[in-house]
């Protein structure tokens, strides 16, 4: 693998790029911004595939959808490779002086024949080898967009390396308009990131169990860190459960209601001795707390976000925050103080100088400049460095080559079976956002959409004798939910679409899996399994046998 | 490169700058410095040159000719003159008509609050009288009751930049042209309604609307009008002007009530440039912010859904802490401050620093990450500190 959490080229370079390939990114929902994009680049005559189970809206751009089952990724990308390896039509210089481990992948995707990924997607053989075709075509000038489509498997890394082959063969790393591009999902998650607030990793994504990098810290903190990466949100609601971990201090997160199978998460922060939430409104999460605290939202406070593509904007303050509500890095010095040990910052400013001192990708970007400039998309290591526009250019991460992932189809954890027959599989919706925190007290928003929709393939809603706009009875083997049924083709036959954006009438979550990709830990949002009822007449409690 | 280097420079009005070979003349122009009004004209579109208000006077190996300065193309050696004496008349006089097809755009307390149109501005710069020409009879209103677009027939100049940014750019098709001539009329096919149609409610259309036939709905409502005494008299404001589309600087109008702040859409992570407005220190809404790399591109949410819930009167006020019944009080700050950090400092020398985690946010600022992941590992002394991008 290659690089970073982060899209190696810049959004804008998506519109001049000869071929998009969307994988796992419902773009005009998720990224409605980034979309324009790949509308734009579709009008100047470039390709657009869209590899989704779903029929998404941006099918209507693409030249072809390809509509796999869903957890089927891997065979379609592994016998993508086949195809462009066995046509020769893969970058021999690229991959002899930039890749390792060419070999490797090149025997492991031998059996990956189109004929055979079509058995385990559904996919017909001739539709991949053509998107192999002409995404090898199109290299080096071919951009692969995806996210949590790809991500929230628990084959997720697996996912992400055989989308990274594809690249690598072709050359599409360290060029304009190319690239591998994870559409990142919210306002600061790149941010948070490259902050550091990670186990493994001090900001600047530098390694916490690297001596010379501890040292480093220790002697700009004045004070030994601990030596042992830490654990993970999922790792640390199971030592909650095992009595373990006894505290937590949660901030500006909705964990119950995000989080897959939220009974799990409730159960973990119940059995927690103490749980502190930061937030700016009370919330589910918040009310397992034992002391809340009223923070600042974004209109309130000074400092920077991080976008998809590594570029550091500034966030300005607009109006002072409600009571005595307080900004995150405020309360957070606060707290420094009151535990002893009280830092020398005083404004975001200070703070940033700090963070710019210690992570050299960081080094060069200043509010000043900001102010300046406008954002700056790291790395950007001198003051006199204009940014990075696209990564990679020169060599790879540390001068180390792109290592080709051989990797295998996984199934999802829970497939459909006779008593849940089918999928479920979560994501956002355009006029909604994430738990509704947010969209739920626009103005105006319940218009769009009043309440949460099951969507369904006509096919199955004939079978189920379900009719659009009825409330149906959607349960997992974790819980069970009343929801408006939406019948529609962009729902593939045999799997249902919920956003989970209105958690008061239909929390998605309690169905999720609590699976989890055994590396990242991101859990199994895209596939689990649910039964799909119609209500008794009457009496809605009740549900009918089928 | 060279070539813009060994090449004559174009002339405008007197200003020699580098000429840009199959750059359009407009763009020349904004190099040098000069403003011509372009009332059709939106840079993420092709030129529609329709308009006229962008003529330009262009000398080229002895000729002299009038020019769309939006759509013709720029040569070395030009020679441009932007307001000759015929050209300022002609403007002035196409101003004058086309404000005897709409309402006078200086009458309305709520636009002068925000600041003025670009059709407003160009009126007040270029003189243009409102009752030079007899008011043309005006179609008839319809009405679209959607939260969030507001159109405004009577304030139409048939410019069609809500359709070809919705069209061209947007790719929505959500909105077309109906009718020829002066009988033109912004359409939404079948019932007229936006809801009904194929509109994501993206708000280009009314961002980039040169006169407010188009205005965020929301935003006019949460404004409270400035007082309409002044007579005509421009003053200069600093900063408060609608942001132009077309990057031409916007001339000033009477001195507006609201502010703005530049910052960043707090959705997702693409990261698009927002202004928060504000009027007496209260947030009433928010509009694109043309200078950041997303080039005034919004969704619905960054258009329209970014300022409710920061008004919200459940918004958390003051700390509060869990009694022994299990009941939430409202405390102090000294006293959840005191209280959490005991509790911290207990459970880190009783149980070690690892029965403690820091769980940080995707949703706040990067100075807050920093503290957050530093509290962990220096207060705490884990490196349990984690965020929600796994999740």
């Amino acid at each position: 693998m290659v690089g970073k959490g982060a899209m190696s080229n810049s959004i804008e370079e998506i519109a001049g790029a000869d071929m998009i390939l969307v994988i796992g990114s419902n773009t005009t929902e998720a990224h409605p911004v980034i979309s324009l994009r790949m509308k734009k680049a579709v009008r100047n005559g470039a390709k657009l595939v869209v590899i989704d189970p779903r029929k998404i809206e941006l099918t209507k751009w693409a030249n072809r959808h390809v509509q796999l089952k869903i957890g089927t990724d891997i065979p379609v990308l592994n016998a993508m490779a086949h195809v462009i390896i066995k046509e020769g039509l893969y970058d021999a210089e690229y991959v002899e002086n930039r890749t390792e481990g060419f070999e490797a992948l090149r025997r492991h995707v031998e059996i990956y024949t189109p004929e055979f990924a079509e058995e385990l997607s559904g996919v017909p053989a001739e539709d991949i080898a053509a998107t192999a075709r002409e995404y090898a075509a199109a290299s080096p000038k071919a951009s692969i967009c995806y996210t949590l489509g790809i991500t929230e498997h628990s084959c997720g890394t697996h996912n992400v390396q055989a989308v990274g082959n594809l690249a690598l063969l072709c050359g599409n790393f360290g060029r304009e308009n190319a690239g591998v591009n994870p559409l990142r999902g919210q306002n600061n998650v790149q941010g948070v990131s490259d902050m550091g607030a990670l186990p493994t990793d001090l900001p600047g994504y530098q390694k916490i169990e690297k001596s010379e990098v501890r040292e480093k810290f220790e002697r700009a903190w004045g004070t030994p860190l601990p030596r042992r990466r830490g654990i993970t949100k999922i790792t640390a609601l199971d030592q909650m459960v095992r009595g373990e971990v006894k505290a937590v201090y949660i901030m500006g997160e909705n964990t119950v209601v995000s989080d897959p199978c939220s009974g799990h998460s409730r159960k973990a922060l119940e059995a927690a001795e103490f749980v502190v939430v930061q937030d700016i409104f009370m919330n589910d999460t918040a009310r397992l707390a034992d002391v809340v605290l009223p923070a600042a939202a974004f209109a309130e406070v000074d400092g920077t976000f991080a976008n998809s593509e590594r570029r550091v904007q500034r966030v300005r303050k607009a109006v002072d925050p409600p009571g005595e509500a307080r900004a995150d890095w405020r309360i957070l010095l606060d707290m420094f103080e009151y535990m002893g040990v009280p830092q020398d910052l005083e404004s975001p400013s200070d703070v940033w100088d700090e963070v710019a001192a210690l992570a050299p990708i960081l080094s060069g970007i200043s509010y000043d400049r900001l102010d300046k400039e406008g954002g700056i998309q790291w790395p950007c290591p001198t003051p006199d460095h204009p940014g990075t526009v696209f990564l990679h250019e020169d060599e790879m991460d540390s001068g180390m080559p792109g290592q080709f992932a051989p990797v295998d189809h996984i199934p999802p954890v829970e497939e459909p079976d006779d008593e849940y027959p089918l999928f479920l599989t979560t994501g956002r919706r355009r006029s909604t956002y994430h738990t509704g925190t947010q969209t739920g007290r626009a103005i105006g928003f319940d218009e769009l959409v009043p309440h949460e929709l099951a969507e369904l393939n006509p096919l199955d809603a004939d079978v189920l004798g379900i009719e659009d706009g009825e409330v149906v009875r959607v349960s997992s083997r974790r819980g069970s939910l009343d929801v408006h049924a939406k019948v529609t083709d962009r729902s593939p036959k045999g799997a249902i679409f919920m956003a989970f954006a209105h958690p008061d009438t239909a929390p998605t979550n309690i169905l999720t899996n609590d699976a989890y990709d055994f590396i990242t830990e991101t859990p199994e949002f895209k596939a689990c399994a649910v039964k799909v009822e119609r209500l008794g007449a009457g009496d809605a409690a009740e549900a009918v046998a089928d | 490169m060279t070539s813009i280097a060994t090449e004559a420079p174009v002339d405008v009005n007197g200003v020699a700058v580098p000429n840009r070979p199959g750059g359009r003349v407009l763009a020349v122009l904004r190099d040098a410095g000069a403003s011509v009004p372009t009332l059709c004209y939106d840079d993420r579109l092709e030129p529609q040159g329709t308009c006229r208000m962008c003529l330009v006077e262009v000398e080229m190996n002895g000729r002299t000719e009038t020019v769309a300065s939006c759509t013709a193309f720029s040569e070395p050696g030009m020679k441009v003159r932007t307001h000759t004496k015929e050209i300022v008349e002609y403007r002035k006089t196409l101003l004058e008509l086309l404000l005897s097809e709409v309402r006078d755009p200086a009458k309305d307390s709520k636009r002068a609050a925000l600041g003025d149109y670009e059709f407003q501005a160009a009126v007040r710069e270029y003189g243009a009288e409102a009752d030079a020409f007899r008011p043309l009879e005006r179609r008839q209103k319809v009405d679209d009751p959607n939260p969030f677009i507001a159109r405004d027939y009577d304030m139409c100049i048939a410019c069609f930049r809500c359709t070809n940014i919705c069209n061209d750019w947007e790719q929505a098709s959500a909105i077309t042209v109906a009718g020829r001539g002066q009988d033109s009329n912004i359409f939404t096919k079948f019932s007229n309604l936006l809801m009904e149609s194929p509109c994501t409610f993206c708000g280009q259309c009314v961002n980039t609307c040169p006169t407010g036939a188009l205005t965020n709905r929301k935003l006019a409502n949460a404004i409270t009008p400035v007082s309409m005494d002044w007579e005509g008299e421009v003053e200069e404001a600093e900063s408060n002007t609608l942001p132009a589309p077309s990057g031409d600087a916007v001339q000033l109008g009477p001195e507006t009530a609201v502010e703005r702040t530049k910052t960043i859409c707090p959705y997702c992570g693409v990261g698009c440039g927002i202004n928060l407005i504000t009027q007496d220190g209260e947030l009433v809404g928010s509009e694109p912010d043309f200078s950041a790399p997303s080039q005034g591109s919004l969704c619905v949410k960054g258009q329209f859904g970014s300022w409710d819930f920061i008004n919200s009167d459940e918004r958390l006020t003051t700390p509060i802490i869990k009694n022994a019944q299990g009941e939430f009080e409202p405390a102090s700050w000294d006293e959840a401050l005191t209280l959490v950090t005991d509790k911290f400092k207990h459970y880190r020398d009783t149980n070690g620093p690892d029965s403690t985690v820091f769980w940080s946010s995707a949703r706040t600022t990067s100075e807050s990450n920093y503290l957050a992941q530093k509290f962990a590992r220096v207060a705490l002394e884990t490196n349990n500190i984690d965020n929600c991008s796994r999740t």
